[in-house]
Formats: C-alpha cells, sequence, structure tokens
C-alpha cells in the first residue's frame, strides 16, 4: 500500500541561520489585513512619542571660562576640536570627544571680539578690544616655549569681527571698515567703507569665495566684492542686525540675525525682499550658523534659547534651553552636521545633539531599520493631529512662553489697530513705507540701498497667515 | 549807407519808446494830419478812448491807404511777410561780403565747442562702480542657479555630494615603504620568493603569464560563440528529426523516400563527375538497392491495392495520380541499366509503359491536362531539360523522351510542391504554437493554419486548385511584386523555388535561421489580416446592434433619473392651495431651467442624486453570506451550493434605523462619521495643503517590511560618513 503524506520543502519555513527572522508566510490580499493601516497608525503614534520621550538633546557642557564665551570656531580639518573666546581675553580649544580644555591662551586684554581658523587647520587668529589681530598656531607651544602668537598686527581701532579666507592665504576684519590683509602684511590690502557707524560682523561667501557680507549697528547689512575691492549692496533693516550667515550650499543666500527677534534669509541677487523671515525668538537674535547641509540653520538670541530653523519655514522645528544657559551669544553647527555648539553669558559652551532623539553611537543595521521605518511612519502620518500634536510639543521655560504670549498680543493688537485695509501710513509714525511692496522700494532715492521695512512686513505677514505660533 | 542807415532806424526805434507814452488821442497818422471830417474824426476818437479804457496799452498799426514819397520811419513793419522782424535783420548788412563769413564761420566753431564738463563727485562715480559690480556679481551668482535648484528639488541628498575617487596607490609604493617583520610574513614571503612570484610590477609568474597569453580573451569568446552556435544547431536538428520520425503520414514519408533517392542520385552525378571510382562502388549500392527493390515485388501492379487503384482511376483523380506513380515506378526498376542510351529503346519503355496502363486512365487524364497549364509547363521543362541535357552522359534512365521526362518529372515536382507543403504546414503549426498566447493576432493563426492545411490537401487533390494557391502563395512572400508579374515569372520561379525552399540545407547558421523566422513570420502576418479585420467586421456587428441597446438603457435610466429629479425636491404639502403651487411650480422651473442652462455641460442635480443614491447603497447593511461549498454536498468547477443552503447560511443583518436624511431630497448626512475616530482624522486643512488624494493613497501604501515599499528615509539626508581624507577638505566638500 502506497501511503501518501504531506510534504513540504522546508527552504519555505526553515531558516538558514538562528539569528534570521523566523519566515511568516503571509497573504498580501489587503481585504485579509483590514487593520493594516491603523496598525501603522499606532506605529506611528508610538514611534511619535518614543521620539519625543528620547529627545534628550543636551549633551555635555564645557565649563572652564572665566567670563561669558563670545565667540566659537570649529577647526577645518578636525571634528573633535573647537575654539572659543572669552570676555576676558581667553581663548581655549576643546576637545569634544574627552570633553576638555586642552589649550589655553590669554589672547587678548578685554573681549576677544572675534576667532577664526585658517582653512588649513594649521594656525588660528583673533580679534580683540586691545585692537589687535593675533595669528597663533594651533599646535600647543613645545615644552619650554613661551605662549606667543605667530604674528600680532596692532591696528589704530578696535575690530569687532574677523573672518578667513576659505581657500587663499588672507583674511578680513570689521570695525569701522571692512579690511582685507594678507596674511604676510601688516597693512591691510584694501579696506572698503560705506557710512560711518562701525561694523560687528563680516563673513566670507563659502562659494564665492570673494564675496563678503558684514553688517553694521546702523541697522544695514553691506556686501562688498574683494576683487574688485567695492561694496557692492546695501540693506538697511529696521533695526540693526548682529551677524550674517552664508548658506554653505546656495551661494546667493545668507541669513541675517536681527534685534527684531527675527531672522531674515535673503538672496542677495534681490534684496527688496527676503526669501523667508524667520520668527520665533522672543528676543534679539545674537548669532546664526548653517548646517553643512545647508537645509537648516541654528541661531541662538538673547532670550537664553537656540532654535533650529528649516531654511524653507518661517518657524523653528526645535528649540533647546537649560535651566542654567543664560544669553547665548555664539552658536556653531559641527562640520558633521550632527551637532551643535553654543556658547553662552554664563562662561559654559554646550554641546547639544542636532537631530533631539537621535541615538548616538553605532546602530546595528536592525536598530537602523527601525529608525528608517519609524522615521516613514512619522513622515507619512505627519498630518494627524494626534501625531502632530505630540510631535510639535516643546517644552518652554515659562519666561520664554509668557513672553510669547505677551508678544502674541501685542501683534494681534497691532494687527487690529492697522487693519490693512484702511491703512494711511502717515498716521503711523513707525511704518515709513507702504508695506512690503517691492516696487515701491525700488524707487527709494539712493541707489545701491534698499530699505527693507521688515517692521512692518512682520505686521502683514502675520495677517496673512491668520494663524498664532506654535507650542 | 547802411551804417548810417542803421543809426537812423535805432534812433527811429527809440522815438517810438517814447512815443509810446504820449496820450492816445495824440493822432500819429499822416492821413489824419489832412484834416476830414470832424465827425468822422470825432468818431473815431471815441473809438479810440472806449478801446482805451481797458487799460491795456495797443499800438496801433498805421495804415497806408495811398502812395507816398516820405515814409515815416516809425512804422516799419513786416506785415505780409508773415515773419517777425527782428533787430538784427535790420543790423545785418544787405549783401553778405565774404571777408565776413570766415568769421562768422569761426565764431560758429567757437560757440559749438562745449566746454568740458565737471567730473562726477566721489560718491556718484562710487556709486556707478558699486552697481556695475554688483550686476557682474549678480550675474555670476546665477551660474549656480540650476545646482542650487536641483539640490532643492532633490528627494535625498548624501553628503558629502562629490565623492573623491580614491587614491590608487600602486603595489610597489605600498610595497617599498613596507617590510616583512613577523615571522609569518617573512615565511609568506620566502614562499612566494621560492616560486618565483614576482613581488611587484607584474604580479604574475612566467607560467602564469604564459598561461595567459595561451588563449586571449577574444578568441575564448570567439570559440565559445562557435561552440554555442554548434550545438544550438545541433538541438535544432535532434528537434527536426523528432518532430520527423513523429509524422505518421504514408504519403509524406513515400514522397520523402523519393526526394532522398533523387538527392542520392544527384549527388551520385556530382561524385562521378568529381571521383569516378568512389562513383563506381556508389553506383554498386545503387543497384543493389535497386534490385532489392525490385525483388520485393512490390511495383508489379498486380497487388490489391494497384488493382484497385486502377479501377479507382477512371472517377479518383488521386488514384489515377497514384497508378501513374507506381507505373513510373516499375518501369524505372525493371529497366535494365545501359550505359548509353538508345531512343528505340526508350520508345519501347513507353509503348510498354502504354501497355501497362489502361486507356481509359490516360484519355482522361489527357483532358484533365489539356487545359492545365501546370502540366503544359511541366511538358515544357522536360523537353528543355531534355534538350539541355548531355544524353551520352546519362547512364541512369532518367528522362530522355518528352513522353518519359513527363512522367518522371512531374511527380518529382509534385513531391516537391508536396514537400514544401509538409513544411510549410509544420511551420506553420510550430508558429500557431508558440504564438497562441502571445498575440492577439496570433490567435487566429491555428485557425489559419488549419485552413491551410485544408486547402493543401486540396491542393493535393486537384491540381487547378494547386496552381491557384501556389500563385496566392507567392502573392503572400513577395507581396511588393504586382500580380501580373508574378504570373508571368511564375515559370521561370518555379524551377529554382525548390532548392530555394530547402530550409534545412540553407539554415548552417543562426543568423540564418533568424531570417527564416522573419520570414515566417512575415508570411504568416499577412495571412491573417484578412481575417483579423473580418472579425473586426464580425465584431463590429455585434456590437452596433449592442450599443444601440445599451444606448437605450440608458437612456430610460435617465428618464428615471429625470423624473426623479422633477418630482422629489417638490415634496408638496397638502395645505398649500393648487394655484399657488403652480406658481410656484412656475418659479421653479424657472428657476430650474436657468440653472440647468448655467450648467449645461454637468447635470449637477443628477450627479447630486447619484452620488446620494451611492450612499445610501454604501451605508446600507450588507447580508453576510457564509455558505461554504462543499460542505453537505458535491462541490467543485461549475457546482453552486445549493438555494437551501445558501438560505440556510445568509446572515440577513437587521435593516438599521432610517437615514436621518431620509426625507431631504437635497441633503446627504454622513452617518458614518465617528467622534472618537475624528480625533485621528486629518484635518480639512492639511488635505487642502497636501491633497486629500495623495494623503489617503500614501497611507494605504505600507511602509513596514509587510509592505513592499523601500524604504527611502531622510535620514540619509543627515547621514555623514566623512573620513579621514574626506575631512582634509571637508570644507571645499561642503562647499561644492
Amino acid at each position: 500500500m502506497k501511503v501518501k503524506m504531506l510534504s513540504r520543502n522546508p527552504d519555505n519555513y526553515v531558516r538558514e541561520t538562528k539569528l534570521d527572522l523566523q519566515r511568516v508566510p503571509r497573504n498580501y490580499d489587503p481585504t485579509l489585513h483590514p487593520f493594516e493601516v491603523p496598525r501603522e497608525y499606532i506605529r506611528a503614534l508610538n514611534a511619535t512619542k518614543l521620539e519625543r520621550v528620547f529627545a534628550k538633546p543636551f549633551l555635555a557642557s564645557l565649563d572652564g571660562h572665566r567670563d561669558g564665551v563670545n565667540c566659537l570656531a570649529k577647526h577645518p580639518k578636525s571634528l573633535a576640536t573647537v575654539l572659543s573666546g572669552a570676555c576676558d581675553g581667553e581663548v581655549r580649544i576643546w576637545n569634544l570627544t574627552k570633553r576638555k580644555c586642552i589649550r589655553t591662551i590669554q589672547a587678548h586684554e578685554g573681549f576677544v571680539r572675534g576667532i577664526c581658523t585658517r582653512f588649513c587647520g594649521t594656525s588660528f587668529f583673533t580679534v580683540g578690544d586691545d585692537k589687535t589681530v593675533k595669528q597663533w598656531k594651533m599646535d600647543g607651544p613645545g615644552y619650554g616655549e613661551e605662549e606667543e602668537p605667530l604674528h600680532t598686527i596692532l591696528g589704530k581701532t578696535v575690530y569687532t569681527g574677523i573672518d578667513h579666507h576659505w581657500k587663499e592665504a588672507v583674511f578680513a576684519t570689521c570695525g569701522q571698515q571692512v579690511d582685507i590683509w594678507d596674511e604676510q602684511r601688516t597693512s591691510p590690502i584694501c579696506s572698503m567703507t560705506w557710512g560711518f557707524d562701525s561694523i560687528s560682523s563680516v563673513k566670507f561667501n563659502p562659494i564665492e569665495t570673494f564675496l563678503l557680507g558684514s553688517c553694521a549697528s546702523d541697522r544695514n547689512i553691506v556686501l562688498y566684492d574683494m576683487r574688485q575691492a567695492t561694496p557692492l549692496k546695501k540693506v538697511i533693516l529696521d533695526m540693526r542686525t548682529n551677524t550674517i550667515c552664508w548658506n554653505p550650499m546656495e551661494a546667493f543666500i545668507f541669513t541675517a540675525a536681527n534685534e527684531d527677534y527675527n531672522l531674515y534669509t535673503f538672496d542677495m541677487r534681490a534684496l527688496d525682499t527676503p526669501v523667508m523671515v524667520h520668527m520665533d525668538h522672543v528676543s534679539a537674535v545674537l548669532d546664526v550658523d548653517y548646517s553643512p547641509t545647508g537645509k537648516e540653520f541654528v541661531s541662538a538670541s538673547f532670550d537664553k534659547s537656540i532654535r533650529i530653523f528649516p531654511v524653507d519655514k518661517s518657524r523653528s522645528r526645535e528649540v533647546y534651553h537649560t535651566k542654567r544657559m543664560q544669553h547665548v551669544i555664539c552658536v556653531k553647527w559641527t562640520s558633521d552636521s550632527k551637532y551643535i555648539m553654543c556658547g553662552s553669558d554664563e562662561m559654559n559652551i554646550r554641546l547639544w545633539k542636532a537631530n533631539a532623539s537621535e541615538k548616538l553611537g553605532v546602530l546595528t543595521s536592525r536598530e537602523k531599520a527601525a529608525k528608517d521605518y519609524n522615521q516613514k511612519l512619522k513622515e507619512k502620518f505627519q498630518h494627524h493631529p494626534h501625531i502632530k500634536r505630540i510631535a510639535r510639543h516643546r517644552h518652554l521655560p515659562k519666561s520664554i512662553y509668557s513672553q510669547i504670549q505677551e508678544q502674541r498680543i501685542m501683534k494681534e493688537a497691532r494687527r487690529r489697530k492697522y487693519d490693512l485695509g484702511h491703512l494711511i501710513l502717515s498716521q503711523y509714525p513707525f511704518l515709513t513705507s507702504p508695506l512690503s511692496s517691492p516696487e515701491i522700494n525700488k524707487n527709494q532715492p539712493s541707489e545701491g540701498i534698499v530699505y527693507v521695512p521688515l517692521y512692518s512686513r512682520d505686521v502683514f505677514e502675520y495677517c496673512h497667515e491668520g494663524e498664532a505660533v506654535i507650542i | 549807407m547802411s551804417v548810417v542807415r542803421a543809426a537812423e532806424s535805432l534812433l527811429a526805434l527809440s522815438q517810438q519808446e517814447e512815443l509810446e507814452d504820449l496820450p492816445k488821442d495824440y493822432s500819429l497818422s499822416p492821413s489824419e494830419d489832412e484834416g476830414d471830417i470832424d465827425g468822422e474824426r470825432k468818431h473815431q476818437k471815441l473809438l479810440e478812448a472806449i478801446s482805451s479804457l481797458d487799460g491795456k496799452n495797443r499800438w496801433k498799426l498805421a495804415e497806408r491807404s495811398e502812395a507816398s514819397l516820405k515814409v515815416s520811419e516809425f512804422n516799419v513793419t513786416s506785415e505780409g511777410s508773415g515773419e517777425k522782424l527782428v533787430l538784427s535783420d535790420l543790423l545785418g548788412p544787405v549783401k553778405t561780403s565774404s571777408s565776413l563769413a570766415t568769421v562768422k564761420k569761426q565764431l560758429n566753431r567757437v560757440k559749438s565747442k562745449k566746454t568740458v564738463e565737471l567730473p562726477l563727485n566721489k560718491e556718484e562715480v562710487e556709486r556707478i562702480h558699486r552697481e556695475v559690480a554688483f550686476n557682474k556679481t549678480s550675474q555670476a551668482l546665477s551660474k549656480w542657479d540650476p545646482i542650487v535648484l536641483k539640490n532643492r528639488q532633490a528627494e535625498q541628498l548624501v553628503f558629502p555630494l562629490k565623492k573623491e575617487q580614491s587614491a590608487f596607490a600602486p603595489i610597489e609604493h605600498v610595497l617599498s615603504g613596507w617590510k616583512a617583520r613577523t615571522p609569518l610574513e617573512q615565511e609568506v614571503f620566502n614562499l612566494l620568493h621560492k616560486n618565483k612570484q614576482p613581488v611587484t610590477d607584474p604580479l604574475l609568474t612566467p607560467v602564469e603569464k604564459a598561461s595567459l597569453k595561451a588563449m586571449s580573451l577574444e578568441e575564448a569568446k570567439m570559440r565559445r560563440a562557435e561552440l554555442q552556435r554548434a550545438r544550438a544547431l545541433q538541438s535544432y536538428y535532434e528537434a527536426r528529426a523528432r518532430r520527423e520520425k513523429k509524422i505518421k503520414s504514408k504519403k509524406y514519408h513515400k514522397v520523402l523516400k523519393k526526394g532522398k533517392a533523387r538527392k542520392a542520385l544527384r549527388e551520385f552525378e556530382k561524385l562521378r563527375k568529381a571521383n569516378p571510382t568512389a562513383a563506381l562502388e556508389e553506383l554498386e549500392n545503387i543497384e543493389k538497392a535497386r534490385m532489392m527493390e525490385r525483388m520485393s515485388l512490390k511495383h508489379q501492379n498486380s497487388g490489391k491495392w494497384a488493382k484497385s487503384k486502377a479501377i479507382m482511376a477512371k472517377y479518383d483523380l488521386e488514384a489515377r495520380q497514384a497508378m501513374q506513380e507506381q507505373l513510373a515506378r516499375n518501369k524505372e526498376l525493371t529497366q535494365k541499366l545501359q550505359v548509353a542510351s538508345d531512343s528505340e529503346e526508350e520508345e519501347d519503355g513507353a509503348e510498354g509503359e502504354g501497355e501497362l496502363v489502361p486507356d481509359a486512365v490516360n484519355e482522361i487524364q489527357m483532358d484533365a491536362n489539356g487545359p492545365n497549364p501546370w502540366m503544359l509547363r511541366n511538358h515544357l521543362r522536360g523537353t528543355k531539360e531534355a534538350k539541355v541535357q548531355d544524353p551520352k552522359k546519362l547512364p541512369e534512365p532518367v528522362a530522355h523522351e518528352a513522353s518519359e521526362s513527363e512522367k518522371e518529372e512531374r511527380p518529382g515536382a509534385e513531391e516537391e510542391i508536396l514537400l514544401n507543403e509538409f513544411e510549410e504546414r509544420r511551420s506553420l503549426r510550430k508558429k500557431s504554437g508558440l504564438n497562441q498566447d502571445t498575440e492577439l493576432v496570433s490567435r487566429q493563426e491555428p485557425k489559419d493554419s488549419s485552413s491551410q492545411e485544408v486547402l493543401s490537401e486540396l491542393r493535393a487533390l486537384s491540381q487547378k486548385l494547386n496552381r491557384e494557391n501556389q500563385q496566392s502563395g507567392k502573392q503572400n512572400m513577395s507581396s511588393t511584386r504586382t500580380v501580373p508579374s508574378v504570373q508571368r515569372e511564375e515559370p521561370a520561379e518555379v524551377e529554382e523555388e525548390p532548392l530555394l525552399l530547402q530550409r534545412p540545407e540553407r539554415a548552417h547558421t543562426v543568423e540564418e535561421l533568424e531570417e527564416l523566422g522573419k520570414e515566417e513570420c512575415f508570411q504568416n502576418k499577412e495571412v491573417p489580416r484578412p481575417t483579423g479585420e473580418g472579425q473586426q467586421s464580425e465584431r463590429n456587428p455585434n456590437n452596433q446592434p449592442g450599443t444601440p441597446k445599451e444606448k437605450k438603457r440608458k437612456e430610460e435610466m435617465i428618464d428615471l433619473q429625470n423624473l426623479l429629479t422633477t418630482k422629489s425636491p417638490s415634496v408638496k404639502s397638502l395645505a398649500v392651495p393648487t394655484t399657488v403651487e403652480e406658481l410656484e411650480d412656475e418659479e421653479e422651473r424657472d428657476q430650474k431651467r436657468i440653472i440647468k442652462e448655467a450648467f449645461a455641460g454637468d447635470d449637477v442635480i443628477r450627479d447630486f442624486l447619484k452620488e446620494k443614491r451611492e450612499a445610501v447603497e454604501a451605508s446600507k447593511p450588507k447580508d453576510v453570506d457564509l455558505t461554504l461549498p462543499g460542505w453537505g454536498e458535491w462541490g467543485g468547477m461549475g457546482l453552486k451550493p445549493s438555494a437551501k443552503k445558501r438560505r440556510r447560511f445568509l446572515i440577513k443583518t437587521p435593516e438599521g434605523p432610517p437615514r436621518k436624511d431620509k426625507n431631504l431630497p437635497n441633503v446627504i448626512i454622513n452617518e458614518k462619521r465617528n467622534v472618537h475616530a475624528a480625533a485621528h482624522q486629518v484635518r480639512e486643512r492639511e488635505t487642502l495643503c497636501c491633497l486629500a488624494l495623495l494623503l489617503e493613497k500614501n497611507i494605504l501604501v505600507l511602509c513596514g517590511q509587510e509592505g513592499y515599499v523601500i524604504l527611502t528615509t531622510e535620514s540619509k539626508l543627515f547621514s555623514f560618513s566623512l573620513t579621514g581624507s574626506e575631512m582634509n577638505n571637508s570644507r571645499s566638500i561642503l562647499a561644492f
């Protein structure tokens, strides 16, 4: 008698190694799986929740300075090295992996106003209140050697900022005027000036390296061309700009950190309107730095918080603060785009994750897969109210929160008062020109200067957006 | 003179100015001095006085009414000339003096020369510089536009954007700075040295080199290709042989055998020319075969079959043909072998044949052949061949005489034709088998092939048909040719055609086979076309009566709907008087008409009703059918569970509460909305901004392992892999 038996191919159900996942035969017919989407939704919800649970961006605080940290600089070649200058004239070099200060230099008397590294990473420059520009070696002095600068340039006026060219041995300082220096000379190659107010910051364009941007205390941003040794154009904003930062991926885009709590992203070819106004801070924005991807930037504010903005969004995606962090004076995004450093008034440099809930360290492939999956889920269900609500939630200190509320009320009141429908400019002294129409801006009397009445635009945009801030 | 005059006129002018100050009544005109009528003068005065009242001093021009020698220099006018008198005109000389012209010119020249303008002030210069520089730089920056745009639109960017090529360091460089230190390394190097393994440059031992040189890559490739081709051919032949072996048709085998014999003969002929000794041996073999055949007594026409055919031959064309074949065979076999042929003997042979074949057969055959050009042509060809061939060199009993050649050649041609037919049929069958499920057109092919088979059988039956078919076949083959030319060329072609269509001999290479395939495709494609068209035409008549019906049905539906639309919205209440109602109806109708005119293209009302109906349908609770086929009764294909069972296992869901919009014809109330679920649903604003449909689609697509969507996340966007060398110029990398 022949007995027939069911026989199956073991390939279909036996896994190759113990580490493999068990094979689950599955029918893909969607009618058989009515709960697929709800399940995904729940997963997305959980992922979002977990993201918020694990959102612990603060990594370390580097303490050692004996006064407020006034400026920061990244090392161009070493991710782990950071330089900082304090208000007492001290420059410190830090190792981020060890989270330790590896070198201390008393560089200046008074503030260290600016610090920048040479593109090759062998030396760095500092400017201080003592009217000097000093070049220092990156490596410490040998045993028995004295800590001395390579070069010292004595200037006539105070230098308030410095930046090094990205490719050549040229650096620029600012103060009374913008000076371009050759490293080998003690006098500037050329000085460019436009107006008489002191210039607070100067930045080289990382792509078109002959371009410079500076901002002065007479509320303007001036662009210079190093080759032609002329200023190019001036933008006057309603309030002072503290610093600007060029987008490292887009040659003509820069962002200005303004005193009026906002950041303005400009296309330098069309300066009459900013590309985007980034508003969320509740106090003056003191510093801004782009992520190396050029997709986001981080801003430091007087309101004791730092915020991360996507370039194309007017609202921040992230806000970082701690109880002890005071006014944040300088901020930098590291070259691997993973971390953010900020130096603040209370003498500390803080290290943050750029992605708050990112897991650090080496991830296994399954962890990576899970991360990707969760990311995708979050993205997919981002518009669902619950998920959105959770994802948007951030904690804010009470002071900032109340300030936001206050400003919201103020804005609302302004809007009501100066309703666009019957707005007569002459009645309202703070509106110097009609609301943000570029045509009118072009009619401004002096050529080469663009006057951008941004305060009024703020009102305007607010009205159009129709909805108030998050958080 | 002129100077004096000018002085005078100047004086006059000054006097004139003085005169203006005088009172108006003081007359100046000479005519007045002469003294006319007092009344007139008074009137004139009055007029002047009146005119002077308006306060403006008018200089009245004096008129000269009559000719007089004395002309006052005070009243020079430029009247009539239409121009104003200018002082310079008066001052200028009457004649232009040439001496002054040069001076004038010089003066003009001096006048035309402008003074050099003041240089722009510094600010303005700077402004211009700035403007120019700005324009230049913004233009220079615009070159980044495409890149920036690309980066912005990219779904994901992986940094660093431009990966540096890892530099290849030649092995010598690596080795030069490296020495074997550990015992293991030393051992390895010892081994390498022992085997004469070169450490650096070529990295190949001489033996290896030689082996590499032995066969180059191209050569190997060629060899491999050749082998492949040979294998392909072999398999092709094998398949063919297998196929042919399977063929059961006796006729086919018979024909095949004959063909083979003829071929052998031809080959023998060749051999005889090339190699006489081998040919002799071959001849012996052939002779032996013939003897064997002759011994078998198969061709004596004495068998049952032969006799029956002889009877049938009178009426049946096929039988007659078979008969003739048989006779020819017999004759061929019974003939004595002779090296030199004799016409007499041949005649004898012909007579003998005449004896063997019944008269009736030949008579009818003649009748049949008489009008048949096919046969005539064969005749002609036979004679031609007979003329061409050298009679003395033919040892075989191959045709010399007309009659015999006819007997001999015709079946030969016929058999070739038959062979071709078989070939065709087989190829067709093969084709149809291959293409059955691939193309729609090729679905017609089996039918075609079968029809072709029928045709070919008919061909075998009647020669007339045969000829026609051949013609049509040729038309198919050479479609570009016109029909008459084909007919004209036919005889010549028929001579060559059989040779041309000997496929196995031709298709030596794959390319040739391919070409053959193409040809077959070409042939086959042409055939089904008419049938396809026929089918279409068949379909169309099917459709055409169908469509009106459908339309009618649709129209009926529409009518029903229209009825609904007209009736349902007007829910009449009994209290309203009929006249008012009518009025209202009229108004409504008017409104409706207006609306309808406005929405002439799209019937909004009907759409809405349809939507509502669908919504109602969708919201109705559905019955649950739990019948399982095969339980308690027979199951299988085409069997349905019995009505009783279905009734038993059909769970009818109770009708829910009536819809809220049951009595509201213009409203759809969605009763499905779940308040608890609403919290999780995407708000309209978001859906608006990101297209609701897209969103829904996105959500339905699973993105995990359950789904089969490849993950592409943004997490890669920020994934950095900066190694040491990349870090060296990370700044530059990041700035492109």
